[in-house]
Formats: structure tokens, sequence, C-alpha cells
């Protein structure tokens, strides 16, 4: 489980991050959704470390990552694993070679049972006869699972997602999100999710924070989101027709 | 005011990567792995041009030296000598460097900008990966490493150069063999390593800084790879003239 209490961030007199408190849960997909530019992907770093928040704490199961050393930094870091917005996969290494890369850096295993493990998480996200391209020569959506396969193979506690179905076909962007929401539940992970994407939203998530301006205004389920009361979440989710529409026919369904 | 502040704050972010760059890789065989890749690819991928630029300026200072140097009041020896001198102490060592520093200081700019704005360097932040050692320690060794058998083959290639002059009759051979052994002085070929692995130092870290503190997009990583040439070559000029009149 992953805590964060009243963590603010400012960058020089712009306050980013005002006073957010999220709890994101163990085996659960959790997201974090908002505007661009409302302070998520800037949460999201605050989290995994990539910026120092200016005020609060971040608790990865009871530990407070703000105020750990730079050695107990690194040791966490190696039970997260994270899926860039853009894969972030490294173009001079093999799809292999990259799932590899983690495993290369900080197991003993035998070059063998290394292979063997990178290329079970190549199958489990159904990449299998693609070990040998180099990332400029395959699709987003295969970069991306290659991300998700690199990002599991050293069996995480904590998996970080930045808008995993950037630039993704909606067919594609289903299959990315059934494949986290797949690995969160068989592997128990906490998985955090940043995203703006509807069909995430009201497909995997279970665990919703929704920032507003740098705040993190409302938190609830999937289920619960239809019936949120917080004028700038419906202004956000309710934003197409489609949606809006959607709404309109639960609302007369509940009140039917 | 502002250019001196911003001046020391680069260098004392300078400083704080290099802090992070020297020390104990994570893993000795990823190190060994990247350490051979980056010998060969900054490098043994130079020495064609290496060859080819101390071949033409060898045999460019040769013509020069006798048509405009020797004359009947010289001795013979005088067109070997001085190329010898030229080559050994400024040419290979000094001016190779200088055109190195365009293409091995632009292509580690580039490369290493190109991996920060694409979120590679994050990724292997995010792995508990020190991302500075790991991009930035190979290439600096590597190339400290290689940069004096550059050196000494663009000497050997400078030399090889002056006698294919003898070729076009504007000198003889014994005439070249005559100069080119006299009074030569061992320790010039020291200094010249010794230029070698200090410039191959300045390459590397300077251009890795410029592009491993890339923020932005593909014109800021142009911006980084351009300055990253600029300012190895002025270091470069800088420190050349400190060696030079710490070493002869």
């Amino acid at each position: 489980m992953i805590t964060v209490e009243h963590l603010y961030k400012s960058f020089e007199d712009k306050e980013v991050l005002k006073d957010i408190n999220a709890v994101f849960r163990d085996g659960e997909v959790n997201l974090i959704i908002g505007q661009s530019g409302s302070g998520k992907t800037v949460f999201m770093k605050n989290i995994v470390g990539l910026f120092e928040p200016t005020k609060g704490r971040v608790l990865y199961d009871n530990r407070d990552f703000v105020s750990m050393t730079k050695k107990e930094k690194i040791m966490l870091r190696r039970e997260m694993g994270m899926i860039f917005q853009n894969a972030a996969l490294f173009d001079s290494l093999t799809v292999l070679d990259n799932v590899m890369f983690p495993l290369d850096m900080f197991s003993d295993k035998s070059y063998e049972d290394r292979r063997k493990r990178a290329l079970e998480c190549l199958a489990r996200v159904n990449l299998q006869g693609a070990e040998d391209k180099y990332p400029g020569e395959i699709s987003g959506g295969m970069q991306k699972r290659v991300a998700i396969a690199r990002a599991i193979v050293l069996e995480p506690k904590y998996l970080f997602c930045d808008e995993p179905n950037s630039g993704l076909d909606p067919k594609t962007s289903i299959v990315i999100d059934e494949l986290i929401s797949g690995i969160t539940h068989e592997d128990k992970i906490t998985t955090i999710v940043n995203t703006h994407d509807m069909n995430s939203v009201m497909g995997i998530g279970e665990n919703i924070t929704f920032i507003c301006e740098g705040r993190a205004e409302w938190q609830g389920s999937n289920k619960e989101i239809m019936d949120a009361d917080n004028k700038n979440l419906s202004d956000f989710i309710f934003a197409s027709d489609i949606l809006r529409q959607a709404k309109q026919l639960h609302d007369a369904q509940r009140k039917g | 005011m502002i250019t001196i502040k911003s001046g020391l704050t680069a260098l004392g972010r300078y400083i704080q990567l290099m802090g992070r760059v020297c020390t104990r890789p994570d893993r000795m065989r990823m190190f060994v792995k990247q350490y051979w890749t980056e010998m060969y690819q900054l490098g043994y991928n130079s020495i064609a041009i290496v060859l080819i630029i101390s071949c033409f300026i060898g045999a460019v200072i040769c013509l020069q030296m006798k048509l405009n140097i020797q004359s009947s009041w010289m001795p013979t020896m005088t067109t070997g000598f001085t190329t010898r001198e030229i080559m050994l102490l400024e040419f290979s060592s000094s001016i190779m460097c200088l055109i190195l520093a365009g293409k091995v200081g632009s292509n580690i700019a580039s490369e290493i900008g190109t991996m920060r704005i694409t979120q590679q360097i994050d990724a292997l932040d995010i792995m508990g990966v020190n991302s500075a050692n790991y991009l930035i320690l190979p290439k600096v060794l590597g190339l400290m490493t290689i940069m004096p058998i550059l050196v000494t083959l663009s000497v050997a290639a400078g030399i090889g150069g002056a006698y294919a002059t003898t070729m076009i009759g504007t000198t003889t051979i014994a005439e070249l063999n005559e100069g080119f052994q006299y009074s030569f002085n061992p320790w010039f070929f020291w200094c010249g390593m010794i230029k070698a692995v200090v410039y191959a130092f300045i390459i590397t870290s300077v251009s890795a800084y410029k592009g491993y503190t890339v923020e932005g997009g593909s014109v800021e990583v142009g911006k980084a790879s351009t300055d990253a040439v600029v300012n190895s070559s002025i270091l470069i000029l800088f420190s050349d003239i400190f060696l030079t009149n710490m070493l002869t």
C-alpha cells in the first residue's frame, strides 16, 4: 500500500501540488485522473521520487520514501516498475535485451535463467517472436507491451504507469488496460496508473483519485464515479456527448 | 554578473555530475560490456577520419615547409624535422582532438540528450540504476583508453602523408628520413599521449554533461550538441596552453 500524506510541491514560486492526501491499495488498479496541467504527472513523479516533494510524506508500506537515505531509496526502487508515456525503451537494445536489462543489472542468476525469465514476461504480454527486434521496428502498442514486460521482470511490489494508453488506438488501449489489470490482480501489486482515458477509468479504475488544480478533490471507484457530486469531476468525466448521455441514462435508471 | 552566476552554477552541476559518474559501477559485467561498446563506437569508428585527415595534413605541412621555409640557407632535413615536430607536438595531439570533439562530442551530447527527453534516463533512475555512472563512465574511460591509440595512428598517418609527397618530387625520401630522425626527443611522444588522455576526458565529460542536463525537446538537444562541441573545443584550447607550458 502506498499512502500520500499532506504532499506539497512547488517550482520556484508556483505551487503545483497542494496538500494532497491519497491511499493506493494493494492488488488494485489505482488511477490518478485529471485534466492536462492539473498536476497528475508531477504527483506521480513525486511518488516515485523523480521529484522531491516540498513538504509531505510518501509511505511505501509505512516506509517513508521522502526521508530515506540515498541507498535506501535505491533499494526501494528495485521494488518498483514503471511504464512511461512513450514506453522509454532503450533504443540501442533489442526487445529481449530491454526486458533482460533489470535482470542483468540486479540479478545474480545465470544468463540462461535471466533469458528464460525475460521470455516468460514477453510471453505474458503476448510478444513471442519479437525478441530480436529493436524498439524502432515495432508498433507503439508493442512498445508499451515491452515496457510492461520490462517493468514486471523483477516481480515488483509497486507498478507505476504514466499515461500507458497515450497515442494508442482504442482497441490496443483496452489490451494494455487488461494486461495491467491482470498483472495487478494476479501478482497482488500496488498499481498506480496516471491517465485521462475515460475507457480506462470506467474499465479498470478500482480506486480513482481525481486531481484538479493541484488538489486531490475526489477519491472513489469507477462504480461510484457516476454518482459523484463533485462539479469539477463531473465536468471532466462527462465532457463528451456520449458520456454525458450515459450519465443521463444512469441518473434516469436510478430515479426510475 | 548573471553570466558569472550561471557559469558557476554550471560548474557546480558539472562537478556534482562527475561525482555521480566516478563511483563504482552497479554491475561490473554491464560496465565492461558498455566500456568495450563505447571504445568501438567512439574510437574504432573514428579511425578512418583520423587517418584521412592526418595523412592529408601531414602531406600539406610537408609541402608548405618545402615550398615556404626551406631554402638553400637551410639544411635539407628541415622539412622532415618540422613536419615531425608539428605532427607530434601539436596536430595529432591537440588539433586532432579538436576535430574529434566535433565528431565524438556531438554524438555523445545528442545520444544522452535524446535519452533524457525520451525518459530513458528516468527509466534507469526508477530502476535504481545510477544513470550517470552507467551512461557516462564507460564513455569517459573508453575514449581515454583509445585516444592515445588514435593520436599514435594520426602521427603515423601524417608521416605517411609526408612520405607520399615524395611521389610528386618536391622532396626525397632520404631528406625526409634525415629530418624525421634528427634530434628526436621521445618525451614529446609522451607529451602527446598525456594531452590525448586529458582531452579525451574533456570531450566526453563536457559533452555528457550537456546531454545529461538537457530539458525540453529536439531543439534543446540540438543546442546541447552544439554547446558540447563549442565548450569542449574552448576547454581543449585553454588546457593546451597550460599543458604545453607544463610538459615541454
